[in-house]
């Protein structure tokens, strides 16, 4: 069984900071790590590569040259090969781009049961690339996959819903796109650290080594473009009660019965 | 090669919305995305219309009709019962090729997300994910806001040269189109024939989880709690005070990540965005993520230990204090109201 997992690095959101002065983002100082989803997805090939002998999971990411520590982790966690599609043609590319040229890459790796991504990644959080390269490569997908079996090339899933679950089945070749509540990403092996500088493990492919039109990809590629970015508004603090906790809460009360509001 | 010439985009007219139902009952969304429709529609002097598919939901249009839409367009079949990915794309992408919408707006939903981005890829198109705000420049093109970077930042996208200009739309954030009963508007059958293969992904069962919280994007109190309760048990607090005040339980991701609360209570960029009319911030610091889902609340209240935590920042009335002494003082309070 062939797998390919489609992984990207991310900032960690969680750790970003706006300048107070400029109001833009300081993007200095802040880790870079896999795309939380994405090591779900993964998890969910390593899974079945403990489960079955006949296992290869090639990772795949697109971004620029520091993307390969994130390549290196996914082969310290136990992938076989990773290829990190890098040139500056690709970049500044929206979904629609990004998605023609993962699938180009993807065409050109061939030969793939199932193609794991995260659901969405945190710095764009639009959820939208591994439906998009389901579709260039017609293929059946499922999003938001909570739990996962496969059984005589034939895949049952759970979709998670906002209130519930769908139970779908599905035959390989398939996208899937996961979330958190798959599974829990293990560690890297202290074996997998030592072996995964090894030869041919990492490749890096260009726009010379895919078959895409460059029309397509990278930012002139993109349907849609920013047009501006700015930090959100927020509404003018109020006031802060001052008293004793009796005093306070008591004013608090009286100025919401003067509003209507309760 | 995918994009359309500028004297092909006059060929695109009118906005089009998802009429996303499940079990044959249309989604709350749907009402937000026709209140905005309508407006982004009475910008352009255009017409609104619906895409509504699935089995049986012919007697949906009524009201559609009735909450704003002038056109709706149906597919109706029984393949389309449950929703199927290539089901319903194959259909919403032969309405996009034959009625040419200019704007297409689906609900942020689990459904939505998964259908928008393969229509957009089907239609060569671009697609904008989770927009809080839509609007028409001097051009008449779609402004698209949206949430990036957790929350950090907003971003204005736009799609100059394709179309149509497609967009899913956060649910809670857009007001709802109003109803007038008895207007109506026109039907419009859009034929599509299914093969054996058309659909490739089969629905064994669908499973509703019935939760014992209540649906906090319909509350119009909400107290929510953050890290600052210290404890699981403080939420019993935090819900004393929302059944005093009939209103519901809400909380931060902090502690839905703790395990405290189900993260169908989480408010945020990660969780719902909510509009209730007094949102009740109780230990909740106003991480921007936070912030990003409860901002466009009418009355916030903010109750904090730490009088420099960010939430004051955004609270129209703010109690600097012990959650465990402030909230049994301000039920007291309440008590004495009555």
């Amino acid at each position: 069984m062939n797998i390919i997992v489609c992984l990207k690095q991310v900032p960690d959101t969680t750790e970003l900071k706006i300048d107070p002065v400029t109001g833009t983002l300081i993007r200095k100082g802040v880790p870079s790590i896999i795309n939380p989803d994405d090591k779900n997805a993964l998890e969910e090939a390593l899974k079945l590569k403990d489960k079955y002998e006949d296992v290869k999971i090639t990772v795949l990411s697109m971004g620029p040259a520091q993307a390969e520590e994130a390549l290196r982790e996914a082969l310290a966690m136990g992938a076989d090969d990773t290829i990190l599609l890098s040139d500056r043609a690709f970049g500044g590319a929206d979904t629609w781009a990004t998605s023609e040229t993962l699938a180009a890459a993807i065409r050109k790796i061939g030969n793939y049961d199932i193609i794991f991504a995260g659901r969405q990644a945190i710095d764009g959080d639009t959820a939208q690339v591994g439906p998009q390269i389901a579709e260039r490569l017609n293929l059946p997908q499922v999003t938001y996959v909570q739990s996962f079996d496969i059984k005589d090339g034939k895949v049952t899933v759970k979709r998670a819903l906002e209130d519930g679950y769908e139970i779908i089945e599905v035959n390989t070749p398939v996208l899937l796109t996961t979330i958190k509540e798959l599974n829990t990403p293990r560690y890297m092996s202290v074996n997998g650290i030592f072996t995964c500088y090894g030869e041919g493990k990492y490749k890096v492919w260009g726009l010379n080594d895919i078959d895409v039109d460059v029309t397509n990809i990278g930012l002139k590629g993109s349907p849609t473009q920013v047009k501006k970015s700015f930090t959100p508004e927020q509404k003018g603090a109020g006031e802060i009660l001052k008293g004793t906790t009796k005093e306070v809460t008591t004013l608090l009360v009286s100025k919401l019965k003067e509003k209507h509001l309760i | 090669m995918a994009r359309i010439l500028e004297n092909e985009k006059a060929n695109y007219k009118n906005v089009m919305v998802f009429a996303e139902q499940r079990d044959n009952k249309l989604m709350p969304v749907v009402f937000e995305l026709l209140g905005e429709g309508k407006k982004l529609a009475d910008k352009l002097g255009v017409k609104l219309t619906a895409a509504l598919i699935g089995s049986d939901v012919d007697k949906l249009a009524d009201e559609l009709f009735s909450h704003g839409a002038d056109i709706v367009y149906v597919t109706d079949n029984p393949a389309l019962k449950e929703y199927t990915t290539d089901g319903y794309a194959k259909v919403i992408s032969t309405m996009i090729d034959q009625v040419k919408p200019e704007i297409v707006l689906m609900g942020a939903t689990h459904i939505g997300r998964d259908l928008a981005p393969r229509v957009s890829a089907r239609v060569n198109t671009g697609l904008t994910a989770d927009c809080t705000n839509l609007e028409i420049d001097d051009d008449g093109k779609l402004l698209m806001t949206r949430p990036a970077f957790g929350g950090n930042i907003m971003a204005t996208i736009v799609c100059p040269n394709h179309r149509p200009q497609m967009s899913t739309v956060r649910p809670g954030v857009m007001k709802k189109a109003e109803a007038s009963e008895g207007k109506k508007g026109e039907k419009v059958t859009v034929k599509v024939d299914f093969s054996e293969n058309d659909i490739r992904t089969k629905v064994l069962e669908v499973i509703k989880q019935t939760k014992s919280s209540v649906d906090i994007q319909a509350a119009e109190i909400i107290v929510s709690g953050g890290r600052g309760l210290g404890k699981k048990e403080g939420f019993e607090l935090v819900q004393k005070l929302a059944d005093k005040l009939g209103g519901v339980v809400g909380a931060s991701r902090a502690v839905v990540d703790l395990g405290w609360i189900d993260h169908d209570q989480q408010v945020g960029q990660t969780g719902k965005t909510v509009r209730p009319k007094i949102y009740i911030a109780c230990g909740i610091s106003g991480a921007i993520q936070h912030i990003a889902g409860m901002q466009d609340s009418e009355y916030i209240i903010a109750i904090n230990k730490n009088p420099d935590a960010p939430i004051f920042k955004v609270a129209d009335y703010g109690i600097v204090g012990d959650i465990y002494e402030v909230i049994p003082e301000l039920i007291n309070a309440l008590d004495k109201a009555e």
